[in-house]
C-alpha cells in the first residue's frame, strides 16, 4: 500500500515537473530564437544605426533600418496612455474599494472584468469607428494619430490598473481603517492618508503591468495610430509602436528585412524585461516590508 | 465624583439581534472602570457605543442617551469625528499604521489641523512619554512602526491615542494579544494614565480588572448585571451571576 502510494507520488511529481518545464523551454526558446535571428542583423547594419537611425526604408536598393521613431512612438505613446489612464484607473479602484454602494458594485466588477477579456481588436474597431472621428473633426488632423492611440491604450490598460490596485487597497487590514477613524478622521483622509499608501507597492505593480500592457498592444493600435515611421512632431501626428513596425510587414519581409523586424522584437523584448525587472523589485520591497 | 460619560437606557441592535440590552451605567472622571464578562456577553459591543465606532457596522442600530460632558453624543448636532477625538481608542489587536513610527504620533494631530513641525516634535515625544515607550524607540522614530515587538506597537498605538488630546480613553482587550511582560507593562501604564484621563477597559482576564481597575462592570448575554467598586465586586458581589463568574463557574 505504501509502496504504492510513493510510486503514484513519484508519477505526480514527473508530471509536474514536466510542466514547469514546458514553460521554461518555451521561455528560453523564444529568447534563443529571438536573439540569434535578430542580433546578427544589427550587427551588421551596426547597433546605433538601428537604435538611433531615424530613417526606416527597408526595401530600398541601399536599406536602412533606423528604428528611432519607432522607439520614441512605442515611449510616447505609452506614456501618454499611462498618464491617462494610470489616474483614472487608481481612482475607479478607490471608488470601488471604498465608496461604491453594494448594488452599483455587482454591476462595475464583472463590467471592469469584462474589459479585461475584450480581444483588442475590438478595441480597435472601437476606435477607429468612434475615436478617429471624433478627433479629426473636433481637434483636428486625419485622426489617426498618437492622441488616438494614447486614448485607446489609456482605456485599455484600465482594467489592469483598476483590478490590481482595488485588491491592492482591499488587502489593506481593516484595522488601519478602524485605527484611523477611532482618531476622529474623515473616511476621505483615512482612505488616502492611511489605505492608500499602505497599497502603494501594490498600486505601483498595477500601473507597471499597465505600462507593459500598453505597450505590448498591437492590434488595437494598428488600425489608428497611422503608422508613419516617422518621428511625430506632435499629438496630431502619425505614430507607428515597435509592435506595429512588425505586423504591418512581416507578412511581406524577407531577408535582413524580416531579420530587422525580429531585432525590432529583441528591442520590444529588451523594454519587457526592464518593466518586469521594476515589477519584480517593486514585489520584493513589498514582501520585505512587512 | 464627577461624572464623564452617562449611559441610559441604551440598547442597541445588529439586526434583529439584540446586541445590548438596557444599559445604565455612569463613568467616572479619572477613574478606570473595567468592563468584564463572557464572550458575546456585549462588552465589546459596549464599549463601541461610546466612540460610535458601531457606526461602521452596517446594520447597527442603537437607542437610548449616551451623554459625554451633558451632550448627546447620537445627536445629530454631534460631529462624530470631534467626538473620536476626545473619546480615543485602543483596539484589541495592534494596530499601528504602515508608517514610521513618528508620522504614527503625528497623524493625530495632523487630521486635526497641527502642522508646524516644532510643535508636532513635541506632541509625539510628550506622547511616547506618557505611553512609556519613548526611550525605547527615540533613536529610531524614522523607522517603520511594524518593526518594533507586538507589545511595544500596542504601546506605540496608545500614544497615537493621545496625542489627539482625548478626554475619555476606550480599551478593548488591549493586552489580549501580548505576552505577560508586555501586558504587565500595558497595566502600570494604564494605571499611570488616570491622572489624565478617564479610562474605560474591556478585559477577558479578572486579575486585570482587579489589579487596574477602580469600578468594574459585568455583562452577560448583552444585559449589564451589576457595577460596583472592583473591590466589592471581586469579595461581594451583589449578584449570583456575577459571583458565579468571577469564582469561574462558567465563563
Amino acid at each position: 500500500m505504501i509502496r504504492l502510494f510513493k510510486q503514484k507520488e513519484r508519477v505526480m511529481n514527473g508530471i509536474f515537473f514536466i510542466s514547469a518545464f514546458m514553460s521554461i523551454v518555451s521561455l528560453v526558446l523564444i529568447i534563443v530564437f529571438m536573439f540569434t535571428n535578430g542580433i546578427p542583423v544589427m550587427r551588421k547594419y551596426g547597433f546605433s544605426e538601428f537604435l538611433f537611425g531615424t530613417v526606416w526604408r527597408p526595401t530600398a536598393s541601399s536599406p536602412s533600418f533606423g528604428l528611432f521613431p519607432m522607439i520614441l512612438g512605442s515611449i510616447y505613446v505609452t506614456l501618454g496612455a499611462t498618464m491617462i489612464g494610470v489616474p483614472i484607473g487608481i481612482l475607479t479602484a478607490i471608488f470601488m474599494a471604498e465608496y461604491c454602494p453594494n448594488n452599483l458594485y455587482k454591476i462595475l466588477k464583472p463590467g471592469i472584468s469584462l474589459m479585461a477579456s475584450i480581444p483588442s481588436i475590438v478595441y480597435g474597431f472601437f476606435a477607429l469607428q468612434l475615436v478617429v472621428p471624433i478627433i479629426r473633426d473636433y481637434i483636428g488632423g486625419n485622426g489617426y494619430s498618437m492622441l488616438t492611440a494614447m486614448l485607446l491604450l489609456a482605456i485599455m490598460i484600465l482594467p489592469t490598473v483598476i483590478e490590481l490596485s482595488e485588491s491592492a487597497i482591499r488587502a489593506v487590514p481593516r484595522s488601519y481603517y478602524n485605527g484611523s477613524i477611532g482618531l476622529g478622521a474623515t473616511h476621505e483622509r483615512t482612505i488616502f492618508s492611511v489605505m492608500l499608501p499602505a497599497a502603494s507597492s501594490g498600486v505601483l505593480s498595477s500601473i507597471v503591468l499597465g505600462i507593459g500592457r500598453a505597450i505590448g498592444e498591437t492590434m488595437a493600435v494598428v488600425l489608428i495610430a497611422g503608422n508613419q515611421p516617422i518621428i511625430p512632431d506632435s499629438l496630431l501626428s502619425g505614430v507607428r509602436t515597435l509592435t506595429t513596425n512588425i505586423v504591418l510587414e512581416m507578412s511581406y519581409a524577407a531577408g535582413d528585412h524580416r531579420q530587422a523586424l525580429i531585432a525590432t522584437g529583441v528591442i520590444l523584448f529588451v523594454f519587457i524585461l526592464i518593466i518586469n525587472s521594476i515589477f519584480i523589485v517593486i514585489k520584493n520591497r513589498e514582501d520585505t516590508s512587512e | 465624583m464627577k461624572s464623564k460619560m452617562k449611559i441610559r437606557d441604551l440598547n442597541l441592535w445588529y439586526g434583529d439581534f439584540q446586541g445590548l440590552k438596557n444599559i445604565n451605567m455612569d463613568i467616572y472622571e479619572n477613574q478606570i472602570i473595567a468592563f468584564i464578562g463572557p464572550s458575546g456577553s456585549g462588552k465589546s459591543t459596549y464599549i463601541k457605543t461610546l466612540n460610535r465606532m458601531n457606526d461602521l457596522v452596517e446594520d447597527a442600530r442603537v437607542e437610548g442617551t449616551i451623554k459625554l460632558d451633558g451632550e448627546d453624543i447620537y445627536s445629530s448636532k454631534t460631529d462624530v469625528n470631534v467626538l473620536r477625538k476626545r473619546v480615543g481608542m485602543v483596539f484589541q489587536h495592534p494596530n499601528p499604521f504602515r508608517k514610521s513610527i513618528y508620522d504614527n504620533i503625528a497623524y493625530g494631530p495632523r487630521t486635526h489641523g497641527i502642522t508646524d513641525k516644532n510643535k508636532l516634535d513635541e506632541i509625539v515625544e510628550n506622547s511616547l512619554k506618557s505611553a512609556a515607550i519613548w526611550d525605547e524607540v527615540k533613536d529610531y522614530l524614522n523607522r517603520s512602526a511594524l518593526s518594533i515587538s507586538g507589545g511595544q506597537q500596542q504601546r506605540i498605538c496608545i500614544a497615537r491615542a493621545l496625542a489627539v488630546e482625548p478626554e475619555v480613553l476606550l480599551m478593548d482587550e488591549p493586552t489580549s494579544a501580548l505576552d505577560p511582560i508586555s501586558t504587565s507593562k500595558i497595566e502600570e501604564l494604564v494605571t499611570s494614565l488616570k491622572e489624565e484621563y478617564t479610562i474605560a477597559m474591556v478585559t477577558h482576564n479578572m486579575q486585570q480588572a482587579s489589579r487596574v481597575s477602580d469600578r468594574t462592570a459585568f455583562f452577560l448575554s448583552g444585559e449589564l448585571i451589576e457595577t460596583d467598586d472592583t473591590i466589592k465586586i471581586f469579595t461581594n458581589p451583589a449578584k449570583e451571576d456575577t459571583e458565579n463568574y468571577i469564582s469561574g463557574r462558567f465563563g
